[in-house]
């Protein structure tokens, strides 16, 4: 209590600022990246980079890699890979699209539309990648073979497994609850979009609050008062900045007339409404809160990073890092379901080359956002913000006008680059 | 044994270790061959020998990383079965590696209670509780560790040697084993570490202290086996041995008048030969 009061009343330097904060370096400066990165697209494309429209889209572009990318961190940092993700979610697709398509409505007979059937088909879903990735798991595991060999043969058995169950053909449309993951075809609107956004808030505080009380009960030294007041105006603003920009990315008024339409009433004129956030992207939130409290206050989570930082004493501790090994991949393969869900509900169908190259995005995103390869260093949201930068500088650079084959060198080049930059950092904070 | 030792606390009574007959290859190796040791309370047996004399693997069968290929072991003159790193631990063995077995990524209280984590009642681990604790016990081993927020890769050797103690220590161990305990400490922590082995032996607990340096094993031990090629040359107590002659039970295998035979002892009349 006392060191932190004195630090308190001294004046703030810039060094002292973000140490009293407690904040994460690594995430700043890939913040600030990010941001620099914005502010250059949107310069070179007078200013429509940056627009409530453009990043509404950004956001749901980001999701379906972004949720894949969250287990790859967990795969990482236990020193393996998984060069499947890409092809599982390609046959996860085919799966829930075949079960929504056919299997349900026809052979079992619910009938096309029926409301019970995009759960059916999710959950199936689920469950088929949970068991795919659990094999995999099984045989890096318990067979010893290398994860790299285990997935990347399994790149090549579930692409070609998709193209099986599909008989190559793209199948649609999806039911149409079920294509509400999608993004852009299902929003909250701005009421709930606000009301989510000042829950967020409200729980932000409370946990800072919370937090702040336990470690004061065990007499542990606390932040000062104004530093964790800082922290609260930021998230704060974050969050509701957020919430404002979807809010302002407006609904086109030819989707508005087909919706009014649709319920059999006719648009008032001049009508305007927001899309709020998108179901998906609100599926990403709550994924990423999910694996940061898995990764930080589970038994899972901590013994996924014991094994990654040093397996033979995770293994001396007691830990079946085996077993361990199996569950880690298991997660892996039920979020690529879900992610499948999301990919294939944004097209409407699911399609034979639906996920491809998806691995490397998943791995860059993953890597970009600082997880180690070495094993036991990664974070949840370093990982969304990896992905959300990729994204950033694949679609800023469509729009500016780069050539298809020099955007995959820059992004090949960002990726050695970030790495780099990684492997600097480290070495001057001895990290 | 021959005459009847001077009484000692603890003796007389059952072992609280007994490992009897233990045998175990590693392709055609036999890395132990029909090894026994014995540990009673509050008692430090050292384990000597060369590289790949077969004690740190001896130890390792009882601290559950190895299971042997045939032998016993006895707790308290029962017979146990130490399967995994988890049984050792359910009859109170606890174990200090050479490596110090820390998972450098984590901080002080995450790898103390790796494996048993504190939990709150939803079953998430209860970080400050666990800091807590940490906090009381690094008090009482090492009064000068502050940094309890920090990986255990930022710490020096001393300081994560208190950690690996940290976790033996702290789980009421009855049975350590100390593997090479000082072999990467400076003058002053060596001798913390040697304190402490006093302090734990007044506790009653029996230490197995495997090393390579003679000076420490007679300075701490009160008996020690000497192990050559997977065998055990013999065992002495630690006053009826001289420095010299555990050198020679070591190099040669040779077991002086002042110890117990052992299977790997050189044969009588090779000696006189």
């Amino acid at each position: 209590m006392s060191d932190a009061t004195l630090s308190g009343s001294k004046t703030p330097t810039a060094r002292s600022l973000v140490s009293a904060l407690q904040l994460d370096t690594r995430l700043l400066g890939m913040i600030g990246a990010f941001v620099v990165l914005c502010i250059a697209f949107n310069i070179f494309t007078d200013g429509r980079f940056l627009t409530p429209r453009n990043i509404f889209n950004l956001t749901i572009q980001t999701v379906s890699v972004a949720i894949m990318a969250t287990g790859m961190v967990f795969i990482i940092v236990t020193r393996h890979i998984d060069l499947s993700v890409g092809s599982l979610l390609a046959t996860v697709a085919a799966v829930m699209a075949v079960m929504q398509t056919q299997v349900l409505p026809t052979t079992l007979g619910l009938g096309l539309g029926n409301p019970s059937i995009w759960i059916i088909a999710l959950v199936v879903g689920l469950v088929v990648g949970a068991v795919i990735g659990a094999f995999q798991g099984w045989m890096v595991g318990y067979l010893g073979i290398p994860a790299f060999i285990v997935t990347l043969g399994g790149l090549l058995v579930w692409r070609n497994a998709a193209w099986f169950i599909t008989d190559g053909q793209t199948i649609g449309p999806l039911d149409e609850t079920f294509a509400m993951m999608g993004g852009a075809g299902g929003t909250l609107g701005e009421t709930w979009s606000w009301i989510i956004g000042l829950v967020a808030v409200a729980a932000s505080i409370w946990l800072l609050l919370s937090a702040r009380r336990r470690r004061a009960a065990h007499g542990f030294p606390v932040k000062p008062v104004w530093a964790e007041v800082t922290m609260a105006v930021i998230i704060s603003a974050a969050i509701l900045g957020f919430v404002a920009v979807l809010n302002a990315a407006d609904i086109p008024t030819q989707r508005l007339q087909r919706m009014f339409a649709a319920q059999g009433q006719t648009m008032p004129e001049g009508l305007v409404m927001g899309y709020g956030i998108p179901i998906s992207v609100l599926l990403l939130i709550i994924v990423a809160i999910a694996m940061t409290i898995v990764a930080r206050r589970t038994r899972f989570g901590r013994y996924v990073f014991a094994t990654g930082g040093n397996p033979d004493a995770a293994e001396l501790s007691g830990i079946n890092t085996r077993l361990l090994t199996v569950k880690v991949f298991a997660l892996m393969g039920g979020l690529c379901a879900l992610s499948a869900a999301v990919a294939s509900a944004r097209l409407g169908f699911s399609t034979n080359d639906i996920g491809t190259l998806d691995e490397l995005r998943v791995i860059a995103a993953a890597v970009i956002g600082g997880t180690a390869l070495s094993g036991g260093i990664g974070t949840i949201y370093g990982a969304i913000l990896g992905a959300l930068i990729m994204q950033s500088l694949q679609s800023g650079m469509a729009m500016v006008g780069v050539d298809a084959p020099l955007q995959s060198i820059v992004v090949g080049i960002v990726l050695v680059l970030a790495v780099l930059v990684d492997i600097l950092y480290r070495k001057r904070t001895g990290d | 044994m021959a005459a009847p030792l001077v009484k000692k606390p603890g003796h007389g009574g059952t072992p609280l270790v007994e490992m009897e007959d233990i045998c175990i290859s590693f392709g055609g190796v036999h890395a132990v061959d029909h090894a026994y040791v014995d540990l009673y309370p509050g008692e430090v047996v050292g384990l000597l020998g060369h590289n790949g004399a077969g004690k740190s693997t001896l130890i390792k069968i009882l601290s559950g990383a190895y299971r042997p290929d045939s032998g016993e072991i006895r707790i308290d003159g029962k017979p146990a079965t130490i399967n995994s790193p988890r049984d050792a631990r359910s009859y109170n063995i606890e174990t200090i590696y050479q490596t110090l077995a820390l998972a450098d990524n984590l901080d002080a209280a995450s790898n103390l209670f790796l494996g048993r984590e504190l939990v709150t009642p939803f079953g998430f681990v209860n970080d400050d509780q666990m800091e807590a604790e940490t906090r009381k016990i690094m008090s009482k081993l090492n009064p000068n560790f502050k940094k309890f927020k920090v990986p255990v890769k930022a710490l020096s050797g001393g300081q994560r040697q208190s950690v690996a103690i940290a976790r033996a220590v702290y789980f009421n161990a009855r049975i350590l084993i100390m593997d090479e305990p000082t072999a990467a400490l400076g003058v002053h922590e060596t001798q913390m570490v040697g304190e402490l082995i006093q302090e734990l032996k007044r506790q009653g607990l029996g230490i197995f202290l495997i090393s390579h340096d003679i000076e420490d094993v007679f300075e701490l031990c009160d008996r020690l086996t000497v192990m050559k090629n997977g065998r055990v040359v013999g065992t002495a107590r630690t006053e009826d041995v001289t420095k010299d002659e555990v050198l020679g039970m070591i190099i040669l295998g040779k077991c002086p008048p002042g110890a117990k035979p052992g299977p790997g002892a050189m044969a009588e009349d090779a000696e006189a030969a």
